[in-house]
């Protein structure tokens, strides 16, 4: 710091202060302009250089595991990394009873692989993008140098040294000012062509594609398949096109899978669309990229792309898994399944909602002043029209699933709750 | 013009000329309005970075590091709400362009000095009901206010819209006082290519003002009276159109982008071209490519809403649009970069955020391009990125040239100098501060980070922690800037009238300026011309009139390029 002050020595005491003293100031004062200018220009350099360490994409391997545990759908789950993923750490437990194969491919620790900018692309459209995005960051490396470089070049030729005046030079250059600004006119052209002829595959589905229903929520994910199995993870089959057809309940939300390079918002009361193939079987991430409050950005899940026959089971084995499960763990899966866990909490402290713990048979106090005996009428009645009951000290937040849950899973849920001594 | 004088036979300045508390609250003194704007806008701008700080420091470990989800949210709404609103828009118009405009044009004050005033109390009272909505529960809802979530927001969101509302007035009283003050104020012999490109810039500007601003006051207008009777005009629930909210909403708040931006062009110029003792080169250019901006910003609001479910049709087109801004900002850059060439280049503090500027500038131009592009924006749209790409334009370049104008003009407003050397580290602060906390949100924004995040996954770790790192160095090399301004009003050393050799008409004001700015009226010479200019002393510049040297065949108030 010390250094960095008195190189930065101030260059208005130039005149009157002798040669040979002025001229050492001023070549520091140069030498700390440089300084100051290629470092900015190094920590901009820094990341493009391809054998730079990667700290961030060989770190999260081994964190990985454990910040999925943390996932509620992941449990202690946590098994064997496969593949170029990752290695994990310890031994996994063996897989709890009730967890199917699928869940268990979804807990996976996800795919880090990528290069320095970019994560590895798995959308057979993504390549015309990614090619945009090199390209574009070379050209900007190009100009961001060529720009330095003459402002360092001429500030430190063109520097003040005592007794030093301007040279006289045009004030101004038809010619060349044409010049430059044809020059941005015609790349600007082509970046604009290109862009949008790339854009036009990502935004255009083919005819024949599988179709998932996708409906976002304050904080989670539902996906529907053909054959109306629900899901908060989204699984697709590799190599197949898959067309996504999307609202949102409440507010808001925007889907984005990183790895498949393309976006799309979710709008209430509204359908929009989204397709693509993906090309590599693995696990991947799925955020919400459109801000909608409290647990935004707890609103991941995972893109799970099954190898081939792999989609095929995965809807067999989870409509047969829900069309014979006991009410019970049919009710525990859908508690976490559809996002019941984000604001109602089984440990007895207060989220959003309130705890479902020990709370069935109780009389339970409403916002109105009145107070109502919970039961299976009540919970039926909380979950379908849930502000015809609201509970004081709680925001009216909770959206009715009045049409998104069957009678039976209703029972299932009612039984979950029942059980929550 | 006054009269009076004092004992030693100088008018008094514009201190002197009143004093008292209700001078100050009741005056029409375009200078002092200006000094209340700039000291308004500065504690602004520390409340600001105060919550940008401790976003930054939330952000330094996964889950929790100092406050919960709810507080996280309304921290990254309240950084935006103040610094957009509050700071960056009113800036350089309302505080330097409000001290300095009419001394450039060698006017006695701005057209309507009462309006002027009252577009002042208006800032105040639009700060006022911002700080009463962070006292009564402060607003979640992002500064972009979007529906329905805003319309279901428990916080205090109808404060801060009826905030927004005055402030948005306050921007249109400005501008449309600059308008007329350019066209009418103009003394005789200065023809529009004879005006500063700070003027230029801040003309440009204020078409953007008087035009964009009123959507911005409609739109708080229609979102109010939807929160009030539920008419359905953005309520999906209701049959409205959420989406419809961000197009009224982008129809103000990209050009407004072009509000924060042209005004710090023209600093930058003025800066380069003083620093370098050189007219700037392509004046012509400059001054033509800040009101295409202007003009342009009004026909890109789209590439806000790429991927909001907007048709395929205006897509396209908005991408085309998008990419002409990209022309006249090059052209920009070109020409400073030129200004430099066989120039005279000092590196006082105001240059050194001048070139700061330009570098920054390119970066954030060029990362606009990604953003420009269909293809590459669905996969960075609403990631860290983005986030990256604003503050490099936003902050990395209006703040800064906010900051060097700050340090041009102050020894002539307040007749004070600066300490110079700490001037110096703190833009050497600023500028190593402001890279190491952005540099690393463009590579986690590629790699897929989302914005508005308060918990983020492990492979992120490691450039949230640099970015806070660089915050924190930026925080601080702007707070101590705070404290040697205050500090040099008392204690600097006396400035002269023309401390860096500037051939703009303010220079020949007085230091501080008397009550209506001028006791001669200025000579008009030729503009950016420094040949004329001598170094008598340290910070001292004296123009040497040709008429009365020798060779008094030039003309001095001849112009043209």
């Amino acid at each position: 710091m010390k250094t960095l002050s008195s190189s930065l020595c101030s260059a208005r005491s130039i005149a009157g202060t002798p040669p040979s003293a002025s001229s050492r100031r001023s070549a520091a004062r140069v030498l700390s302009l440089v300084a100051v200018l290629l470092t900015g220009g190094l920590a901009f350099a820094q990341p493009a250089a391809p054998s730079a360490p990667e700290p961030a994409a060989a770190a999260p391997a081994a964190d990985a595991v454990g910040a999925d545990g943390a996932a509620p759908a992941a449990d202690a789950a946590a098994t064997p990394a496969e593949g170029a993923t990752a290695v994990a750490p310890a031994p996994a437990p063996a897989p709890p009873a009730g967890k199917a194969w699928y869940d268990l491919e979804a807990a996976k620790p996800h795919n880090t692989e990528g290069t320095y900018w970019l994560p590895k692309p798995v959308n057979r459209v993504a390549s015309d993008s990614d090619m945009m995005f090199y390209s574009v960051l070379a050209m900007s490396f190009f100009f961001f140098f060529a720009i330095t470089i003459a402002v360092i070049y001429f500030v430190v030729r063109y520097r003040h040294r005592p007794g030093r005046k301007p040279e006289p030079s045009a004030a101004h250059n038809d010619a060349l000012e044409i010049t430059w600004t044809v020059i941005p006119t015609i790349i600007c052209v082509f970046l604009f062509w290109f862009g949008w002829r790339a854009y036009v595959h990502v935004a255009t589905p083919p005819l024949k594609a599988v179709e998932v229903q996708v409906l976002a929520y304050r904080w989670g994910w539902n996906f529907t398949h053909s054959n109306g199995v629900q899901d908060a993870d989204l699984h697709v089959p590799v190599n197949t096109p898959v067309r996504l057809v999307m609202t949102a309940k409440d507010v808001l939300h925007s889907f984005f899978v990183p790895v498949l390079r393309t976006k799309q918002d979710l709008v209430p009361r509204r359908y929009t669309y989204m397709w693509f193939e993906a090309t590599k079987p693995g696990t991947y991430r799925l955020y919400c990229t459109e801000y909608c409050g409290r647990d935004h950005s707890q609103m991941k899940v995972k893109f799970v792309v099954h190898t081939p026959g792999g989609y095929e089971r995965y809807l067999a084995d989870k409509a047969a898994l829900s069309s014979n499960m006991p009410p019970l763990e049919l009710g525990k899966m859908l508690y976490e399944k559809k996002g019941c866990n984000a604001c109602h909490s089984l440990d007895g402290s207060p989220r959003v909602g309130p705890s479902f713990k020990g709370t069935f048979g109780g009389d339970v106090p409403l916002s109105d002043g009145s107070s109502i005996k919970m039961d299976e009428n009540y919970i039926r009645t909380s979950i379908l029209n849930p502000l015809s009951q609201s509970r004081p000290g709680f925001p009216p937040s909770m959206p009715s699933f009045e049409g998104q849950l069957k009678d039976k899973e209703i029972e299932g849920l009612i039984e979950f709750i029942k059980s929550l001594k | 013009m006054a009269t009076q004088q004092d004992a030693s036979g100088k008018e008094p300045n514009f201190y002197e000329v009143k004093r008292g508390i209700s001078s100050w609250l009741y005056t029409l003194d375009h200078k002092r309005i200006g000094l209340m704007y700039l000291f308004g806008i500065f504690a602004a701008l520390l409340l600001g970075g105060a919550f940008a700080l401790m976003v930054r420091i939330e952000l330094f470990e996964p889950g929790k590091t100092i406050v919960g989800q709810d507080a996280y949210n309304q921290l990254f709404t309240l950084h935006g709400a103040v610094m957009v609103f509050l700071v960056i828009v009113p800036g350089i118009p309302a505080a330097l362009g409000n001290m300095v405009m009419p001394i450039q044009l060698g006017a006695p004050d701005v057209a309507f000095p009462k309006l002027n005033m009252a577009s002042f109390y208006l800032w105040c009272s639009g700060a006022l009901l911002m700080l009463l909505s962070i006292a009564r529960g402060a607003i979640d809802t992002g500064w972009t206010f979007y529906t329905p979530y805003s319309l279901g927001s428990a916080t205090s969101v109808l404060p801060a819209l009826m905030g927004v509302f005055l402030l948005g007035f306050s921007s249109i009283f400005t501008g449309l006082n600059f308008l007329v003050t350019v066209h009418k104020f103009r003394p005789q012999g200065m023809g529009w290519f004879q005006l500063p490109l700070n003027v230029w810039a801040l003309y440009a500007t204020a078409i953007v003002q008087v035009l964009a601003t009123p959507v911005l006051g409609i739109t708080v207008l229609l979102l109010f009276v939807e929160n009030f009777m539920h008419i359905g005009i953005f309520d999906p629930q209701l049959g409205g159109d959420p989406v419809l909210f961000q197009h009224f909403f982008w129809f103000y708040s990209h050009p407004a982008v072009y509000i924060m931006i042209i005004p710090a062009m023209g600093v930058i110029s003025e800066l380069i071209s003083t620093f370098s003792r050189k007219p700037v080169f392509g004046y012509r250019f400059i001054a033509y490519s800040s009101i295409s901006l202007a003009l342009l910003s009004f026909l890109v609001w789209g590439h806000h809403l790429f991927v909001s479910g907007q048709s395929r049709l205006a897509t396209m087109v908005f991408s085309a649009l998008t990419f002409t801004v990209g022309i006249p900002s090059a052209i920009k850059v070109f020409n400073w970069v030129a200004t430099l060439y066989k120039g005279d280049i000092r590196l006082q503090t105001p240059m050194l955020y001048a070139l700061s500027f330009v570098l920054l500038f390119t970066i954030g131009g060029l990362t606009g391009l990604f953003l420009g592009i269909l293809a590459v924006d669905v996969h960075l749209h609403d990631t860290y990125f983005v986030v990256a790409h604003f503050h490099y334009v936003m902050m990395g370049s209006t703040l800064v040239a906010f900051l060097g104008g700050m340090h041009y003009w102050w020894p002539k407003i307040i007749g004070r100098m600066y300490p110079e050397r700490l001037g110096q580290l703190c833009a050497a602060g600023v500028f190593f501060g402001f890279n190491l906390t952005f540099l690393p949100q463009f590579v986690m924004g590629a790699r897929g980070m989302p914005r508005r995040y308060w918990d983020y996954d492990p492979e992120f770790k490691i450039f949230h922690q640099l970015s806070t790192v660089g915050a924190v160095v930026l925080g601080v090399s702007i707070f101590v800037q705070g404290i040697y301004f205050l500090w040099a009003a008392k204690n600097g050393a006396r400035a002269n009238d023309n401390p860096w050799g500037s051939s703009t008409l303010e220079w020949q004001a007085p230091t501080p300026p008397t009550l209506y700015n001028f006791t001669t009226p200025p000579e008009l010479r030729e503009l950016y011309n420094y040949d004329h200019f001598e170094e008598r002393g340290e910070l001292d510049w004296v123009y040497a009139d040709p008429k009365n040297s020798d060779d008094a065949a030039e003309e001095p108030a001849s112009s043209g390029h």
